[in-house]
């Protein structure tokens, strides 16, 4: 086998940007409207004004770091091993190859669910391989799922 | 009852007892909290009403006789082909078999009691758990030692011969240095700092020292517990190397006997810690796979750590690492100077190294660590760069092993070395890979004809080279000098 280019890096869904979206705002306006309220009932209208506009502005900084995590998520399939790279302040880099693969895991939350998603993790023996990938299509998940799995078959090593 | 082997299944011969002595071992275990209780509640009793009530005790200990006889009657053994049938239970079954191809490792274990009265454990580890699997209590001495043979043998190839006193020792621990290694740990030096700060609080507060050492007594007692387990587990310890693995035996009441094959470790770790480091002692621990990734997909790994020696000289160590691993020596670097700002305190040490088929890296300031990793063993590569690192240019990279904690770190290396670093590191540890499962005998550690070691040169290039686990190794060595020579691979 010739090594051909190099698969491109694929991402993860925009759906999962949607979700961590709909997360944070769901999270902000709650916080927003307990503080509000708190604020309103303790020392007066300016205050919970001002409570509300602080939160809204600490949800809106947090979207923004959400927002570059998300798009720090990628993977890469090669052919003898699997890059996944994450992490906006802790960045980080795992090459898994597929022979040391154990089983894969796919999983998807109630939330997760709402937005057709779901998590892809491959279990090496290694408890610190950490080759995760949220945040998939469904039919990307079971896509993977099965590539990863024909691939840990035929490339399958002993400890 | 299982079905499976309707052959061995019809006939009922070749069935085997444990030793007779064994419920008498078994429950003697009982006697000393049997008789504590019993004189706890005599005295009890006698200062509330007068007279001793022990009747439930005389119950309890007609008991748990009927048990260890009821459970000496009904446990039996016996080879069916290859496999160790164990069966046991009255009320329960309890029937297990044991492929004599999987067993791991069988270690017989002696305590005190089973000592006196001439008998031993035997505990056998299969493949794919990490606990006992077998256990046969007890059986006669000799037989517990042949059985431990024939189990071992029927793991191996079975032309190869395998006895009880093959190989020399390669480490022993005297008593004199485990006592000077446990007196020099810090469980020692916190005891007897303590011990000895109370005695002067004694000299003027002796009401505040007697409240202070009532409040600190369990905390004390813990600590004299954790240095005596150490002392009497690793008392005698010796470690003579057996065709399948080391084979260690140690400690003082209970002696226990283990084997950690050469083909199932994951990483060897090298601990000096900084008490130790004036006289040039260290420790040495293994991390061994209990699991094979193939037979139990999904059902993650046991990976347990061994001390393949409590305390011993850098060379005792040496010897046993170079047999193990093929004397891993690479050349080992340190980061980047700029690293102290993010590592002031492990900097000092901090290095790490590989050739073609180790990784090795050195972490720790007051326990300084060497790590070796087989490339073969890694399970993933990682790059992680944190935000400290980040502004220096510095990122670690982890080869990881199975299990939780071992692991190499090439920690605070360049960005462009690092990015480098994964690369090759997973392209060595497949190549790596590639050549363990081609020869899949030679990586059992079990079908060597000679066992490792330095033999004379078979390209006559160089005088010595080592030949470990059916092959032959880049490692040469030429009067007395050790280098590295790449080996054509073997056929």
């Amino acid at each position: 086998m010739t090594v051909s280019e190099e698969p491109a890096w694929l991402r993860p869904s925009p759906g999962l940007w949607r979700m961590r979206r709909a997360e944070v705002g769901t999270m902000t306006a709650l916080l927003a409207a307990f503080f509000g309220l708190v604020f309103l009932a303790a020392e007066g209208s300016t205050a919970g004004l001002v409570s509300v506009v602080v939160v809204l502005v600490l949800g809106a900084a947090f979207s923004w770091f959400v927002r570059r995590r998300y798009r720090a998520w990628r993977y890469q399939e090669r052919h003898e091993d699997l890059l996944v790279a994450r992490g906006v302040m802790v960045q980080r880099l795992s090459v898994v190859p597929y022979g040391r693969m154990q089983f894969v895991e796919v999983t998807a939350g109630p939330i997760e669910r709402l937005f057709h998603l779901s998590t892809v993790k491959l279990h090496t023996a290694a408890a610190a391989s950490d080759a995760r990938i949220p945040g998939l299509e469904v039919a990307e998940a079971a896509r993977l799922r099965d590539r990863l799995t024909e691939l840990g078959e035929s490339m399958a090593a002993g400890m | 009852m299982t079905t499976g082997h309707p052959d061995a299944e019809a006939s009922d011969e070749g069935w085997q007892r444990l030793h007779p002595l064994s419920p008498v071992a078994r429950v003697g275990r009982l006697v000393p909290a049997l008789v504590l209780l019993f004189l706890v509640s005599t005295v009890h009793s006698k200062a509330e009403n007068g007279r001793a009530e022990t009747d439930y005790l005389v119950v309890l200990t007609l008991a748990s006789a009927v048990y260890g006889y009821v459970h000496w009657m009904v446990t039996r053994w016996r080879f069916e082909g290859d496999t160790l049938r164990i069966e046991t239970g009255l009320i329960r079954k309890d029937s297990r078999r044991l492929p004599l191809a999987r067993i791991q490792a069988v270690d017989i274990v002696r305590p005190l009691l089973a000592r006196i009265l001439g008998v031993s454990e035997l505990r056998i580890r299969v493949a794919g758990s990490g606990s006992t699997d077998g256990k046969l209590a007890y059986l006669a001495e000799a037989q517990a030692a042949e059985l431990r043979l024939a189990l071992l043998a029927g793991h191996h190839d079975p032309d190869v011969a395998v006895s009880s006193n093959t190989g020399l020792p390669m480490a022993m621990v005297t008593t004199g240095r485990l006592l000077g290694s446990v007196l020099l740990s810090l469980v020692s030096i916190i005891l007897i700092g303590t011990i000895a700060t109370l005695a002067v609080l004694d000299e003027f507060e002796p009401r505040t020292a007697a409240a202070v050492a009532g409040f600190l007594a369990v905390y004390l007692l813990s600590f004299a517990g954790v240095i005596w387990r150490r002392l009497s587990g690793q008392y005698a310890f010796i470690a003579v190397e057996g065709p399948e693995g080391v084979r260690i035996r140690r400690g003082l009441l209970q002696t226990i006997s283990e084997t950690v094959p050469y083909g199932r470790i994951q990483a060897v770790r090298q601990v000096e810690p900084l008490l130790w480091r004036p006289f040039g002692w260290c420790r040495l621990e293994v991390d061994i796979a209990g699991a094979t990734a193939r037979n139990q997909r999904g059902e993650g790994t046991a990976v347990v750590r061994k001390a393949l020696l409590p305390v011993g000289s850098q060379q005792d160590s040496w010897h046993l690492l170079a047999r193990l691993l093929g004397a891993p020596d690479p050349e080992r670097t340190p980061p980047p100077r700029r690293a102290k700002l993010k590592a002031p305190l492990s900097f000092h040490f901090l290095s790490a190294g590989y050739d073609g088929a180790h990784a090795v890296c050195v972490t720790g300031r007051i326990n300084r660590a060497t790590t070796w990793v087989p490339l073969e063993k890694s399970q993933s590569v990682r790059l992680v760069q944190g935000p400290l690192q980040r502004p220096l240019g510095l990122a670690t990279v982890h080869v990881d092993v199975a299990g939780k904690r071992a692991r190499a770190e090439f920690r605070d290396r360049e960005v462009a070395e690092a990015d480098r670093l994964v690369d090759e590191l997973s392209e060595l540890s497949r190549v790596a890979r590639l050549r363990h499962q081609r020869s899949p005998a030679a990586s059992e550690g079990a079908g060597d004809a000679a066992p490792s070691g330095w033999y004379p040169d078979p390209s006559g290039r160089h005088e010595q080279r080592y030949w470990h686990h059916g092959r032959w190794t880049e490692h040469v060595g030429d009067g007395g000098r050790r280098s590295s020579e790449v080996v054509t691979p073997m056929p």
